[in-house]
C-alpha cells in the first residue's frame, strides 16, 4: 500500500490508524477505571500516551509476524490483532483470556497471532525476539520479528548480547524502545550518560534510527523501512522512539512524585491523537463529525471486552497443574 | 562384547545422539561457544559442524545470557534448540531467561506455546579447576517448577537420555560430568531411547539402598565392592533424572533394605540428597532401620589445591566408612519413634 520512506500514507490508512489508536486509548482509560473498582488482580502499567508507537509498527507486520513486548503491552497486544475480549478477560483473570488466566497483564501470550508474549522481566523479551528471528531464518519463513522494550531495558545486559546476536547473524528483527523518559521513578538522563538509544546501534554495526514517536506517520515511517529491511534479508535495526507516558508507572502510582506536572502537560499537548488530528487528519478535511462517530464506535468495542470479560467464567480451581508440563 | 555394542567413550555418545537427532529432525538448532569447528571445549560436539554446517551449529563469543534467550526464543518460534553452556558454572550468566521465561512460558500461556529446548553443561570437580568451574548445582533446576533435568552416569545413558531430551517438549536441563567424559562403556549402535522417571538398579543388595548421581555412581561401586568384603551388600540406584525422580524405586528399595545413603557430589545443604530422604521418610518411615545418611561434598567451594578439595567431595573411604557406620548403629532394629 505504501511505497516511498518518507511518503504520507493516505488518508483511509491515516484514519484507520486513528481509530487504531484510540481504541488503544480508550482501552487503557478503561482497564484503569475497572483496575480502581478493585476487581482486577495483580498489577497494570498502562499505555496511555504511548499509542502511535504500536499502532505505527504493527501497521506493517503481517499476522505471521511475531512480536515480543513488555509489562506495558496491552497496546501491543491489541495492535498486533489480539481481540479485545481475549486480552481483557485476561486482565479480569478469567478463563476465556489468552492465557486462560494464567497469566494476567505481564504475561499475555497469544501465539496464534503472532504475541509471543508481555513480560514482567525487563530486557527479556530482547533475546527471545532475537531467537524467534533465528527461528524464522533457519525456517525459511520471511516472518519479521519485532521486540519492543523502554529505555529502561538499555542498560541491561541482555540489550547488549541480543542485540549483538541479532546483527552478527543478520537476523529478521526490529528492536524497538520505547524511550518515555523514565524506568519507574528513574529519568534516563540519570540512569546513563549517552542520552541517545538510537547511537547505540553503531556498537553492533546495525543501522539506529530516532523518531518522534507520538507522531505515527512518522513512526510508521521509520517501521515500514525497518521491517522491509529485516523481511529481505537485510539484517536488525534499532529503531528509538522517544514518547512519553501520561500516567504512572503502574496504577497506583501518580506519576507526579518524579515528574513536575509542567513536562507531563507539555507532552499531553502532543497527545498522539492530536498530532495526527492537527497536523493531517483535519487538514485532509477529516470533519467533527467522523471524530464523534470514531470515539462512540471505540468506546462500543471497548465495552463489549469489557462485558465478555465480566461475563467470563473464573478457571477452574481442578486445572491448576494443567501446561506444567509440554 | 556382544554384537551391536561397542565401548565407547561418555562424550562421544553424546556426539552420536546429536548427529542422529539432528539428522532426523532439521529443526534443530546447537547454540554454543566453541560448539562449532572446534567441536566442543570438551569435544561433545566434534564433527557435528563439519556435518551440519553454520546454519544448524551456532558458534558463539561469551555470551550465555544472550545465546540462552535466543534458544528459548528459537525454541517458542517453531525450532527445537539445544544450548550449550558448556560448563554447568555459566547456567548462572542465562539462570533468568531458564528460570523466568524457559520454565514459565508453556505455563503461563495456558498450554498454547511449548519451549522445546536443550541446556546442556557438564558439572563437576576435575583437575582441580576450582571454584567457578566446578559447581554441582543441579539441584537448584529441580527445585523449579515447568523444568526437567538429566544426570547420566554412563555412555549408554549418555545416549539414550539425550535423544529423550531432545524430543522433549519442554525445556530439560540435560548435566553431564566433566570427570566423565573419558569414561568408556557399551552403548548399542541401533537406536534405543531412555525414558525420563526411570532409574538404573546398577546393583542389587540387601543391606542398604545407596542412591547415587552422576560420578558418585562409579564410587557407590567401588565402595559396595569394598563393604561386600565386610559383608554388607549395597544395592546402588542410580536415578538417572532428578526431575522427574523415580519416586518407586527408590522406596520400593528402601522398603527392602531398610537403610538409606545417598552420594551426591554437591554441598550437602539444601540439596538433591535431602529431597531425597524426605521422599524416602514419607514412603518408607515405619521400615527404616536407621535415619537416612547423607555422604556429599562439605559446603565450601572447591579449593585449587588438591590436598584442600580432596577433603571437600565424598571419597571411596569416606562412602565405606559412612555406611558402615550406618548399618552398625543399626543393624536388625527398626527405627523406634522418640
Amino acid at each position: 500500500m505504501l511505497t516511498a520512506v518518507g511518503e504520507t500514507p493516505g488518508v483511509e490508512t491515516l484514519k484507520s490508524l486513528y481509530r487504531r489508536m484510540l481504541e488503544l486509548r480508550k482501552f487503557e482509560m478503561k482497564v484503569r477505571e475497572v483496575y480502581r473498582s478493585g476487581i482486577l488482580p495483580g498489577f497494570v502499567h498502562l499505555y496511555v500516551g504511548e499509542e502511535a508507537v504500536a499502532a505505527g509498527v504493527c501497521l506493517h507486520l503481517r499476522p505471521e509476524d511475531l512480536v515480543f513486548s513488555t509489562h506495558r503491552g496491552h497496546g501491543h497486544a491489541l495492535a498486533k490483532g489480539v481481540p479485545a475480549r481475549e486480552v481483557m478477560a485476561e486482565l479480569f483473570g478469567r478463563r476465556t483470556g489468552c492465557s486462560g488466566g494464567r497469566g494476567g497483564s505481564m504475561h499475555l501470550y497469544a501465539p496464534e497471532y503472532g504475541f509471543m508474549g508481555t513480560n514482567g522481566v525487563v530486557a527479556a523479551g530482547i533475546p527471545l525476539a532475537t531467537g524467534a528471528a533465528l527461528s524464522a531464518q533457519l525456517r525459511g519463513s520471511g516472518q519479521v520479528t519485532v521486540c519492543f522494550f523502554g529505555d529502561g531495558a538499555v542498560n541491561s545486559g541482555s540489550f547488549h548480547e541480543g542485540l549483538n546476536f541479532g546483527a552478527v547473524w543478520n537476523l529478521p528483527v526490529v528492536y524497538v524502545c520505547e524511550n518515555n523518559l523514565y524506568a519507574t521513578e528513574m529519568a534516563f538522563s540519570r540512569a546513563t550518560k549517552n542520552p541517545s538509544v538510537a547511537s547505540r546501534a553503531a556498537s553492533y554495526a546495525m543501522p539506529g534510527v530516532e523518531v518522534d514517536g507520538n507522531d505515527v506517520v512518522a513512526v510508521q515511517a521509520a517501521a515500514r523501512e525497518a521491517i522491509g529491511r529485516a523481511r529481505s534479508g537485510g539484517g536488525p535495526t534499532l529503531v528509538e522512539c522517544k514518547t512519553y507516558r501520561f500516567l504512572g508507572h503502574h496504577e497506583g502510582d501518580p506519576g507526579t512524585n518524579y515528574r513536575t506536572r509542567e513536562e507531563i502537560e507539555a507532552w499531553r499537548r502532543r497527545c498522539p491523537l492530536s498530532v495526527l488530528r492537527e497536523r493531517h487528519l483535519a487538514p485532509a478535511g477529516v470533519d467533527a463529525g467522523w471524530f464523534a462517530q470514531a470515539e462512540k464506535e471505540a468506546e462500543a468495542w471497548v465495552e463489549e471486552a469489557v462485558e465478555f470479560a465480566r461475563n467470563s467464567p473464573e478457571p477452574d480451581p481442578e486445572t491448576f497443574r494443567d501446561h506444567v508440563w509440554a | 562384547m556382544e554384537s551391536g555394542l561397542r565401548e565407547i567413550s561418555y562424550v562421544d555418545a553424546g556426539v552420536e545422539a546429536l548427529r542422529e537427532e539432528m539428522a532426523r529432525d532439521e529443526s534443530i538448532v546447537y547454540i554454543g561457544q566453541g560448539i562449532g569447528p572446534r567441536g566442543g571445549n570438551f569435544r561433545q560436539t566434534r564433527g557435528l559442524w563439519q556435518q551440519f554446517g553454520d546454519h544448524r551449529l551456532r558458534d558463539t563469543g561469551i555470551s550465555e545470557l544472550g545465546a540462552t534467550g535466543v534458544g528459548i526464543g528459537a525454541a517458542m518460534a517453531g525450532s527445537r534448540a539445544i544450548v550449550d553452556e558448556v560448563f554447568l558454572d555459566f547456567t548462572l550468566e542465562a539462570m533468568t531467561q531458564i528460570v523466568q521465561q524457559a520454565a514459565t512460558a508453556h505455563y503461563c500461556s495456558n498450554g498454547k506455546l511449548r519451549v522445546p529446548l536443550v541446556i546442556r553443561g557438564a558439572m563437576g570437580a576435575i583437575r582441580n579447576a576450582g571454584a567457578h568451574h566446578s559447581h554441582t548445582f543441579y539441584a537448584w533446576f529441580g527445585h523449579i517448577p515447568g523444568l526437567k533435568v538429566a544426570t547420566p552416569a554412563t555412555p549408554y545413558d549418555v545416549k539414550g537420555l539425550m535423544k529423550t531430551a531432545i524430543r522433549d517438549d519442554g525445556p530439560v536441563l540435560f548435566i553431564e560430568h566433566k570427570a566423565l567424559y573419558n569414561t568408556k562403556g557399551p552403548v548399542p549402535e541401533a537406536e534405543y531411547l531412555i525414558p525420563f522417571g526411570q532409574a538404573r538398579v546398577v546393583r542389587q543388595g540387601s543391606d542398604v539402598t545407596v542412591v547415587a548421581v552422576s560420578r558418585m555412581v562409579s564410587l557407590a561401586e567401588q565402595a559396595a565392592e569394598a563393604l561386600a568384603a565386610e559383608g554388607v551388600s549395597l544395592e546402588i540406584i542410580d536415578p538417572r533424572t532428578v526431575v522427574p525422580l523415580d519416586r518407586e524405586t527408590i522406596a520400593e528399595s528402601v522398603s527392602k533394605t531398610g537403610r538409606l545413603a545417598v552420594v551426591d557430589e554437591a554441598p550437602e545443604p539444601y540439596g538433591f540428597s535431602g529431597e531425597v530422604c524426605a521422599v524416602v521418610c514419607e514412603h518408607c518411615f515405619g521400615r527404616l532401620k536407621a535415619a537416612p545418611l547423607r555422604l556429599c561434598s562439605e559446603p565450601v567451594p572447591n579449593a585449587f589445591s588438591p590436598a584442600l578439595e580432596g577433603r571437600m567431595i565424598p571419597s571411596v573411604d569416606r562412602i565405606v566408612s559412612g555406611i558402615r557406620a550406618l548399618v552398625l548403629s543399626s543393624r536388625s532394629e527398626t527405627c523406634r519413634t522418640q
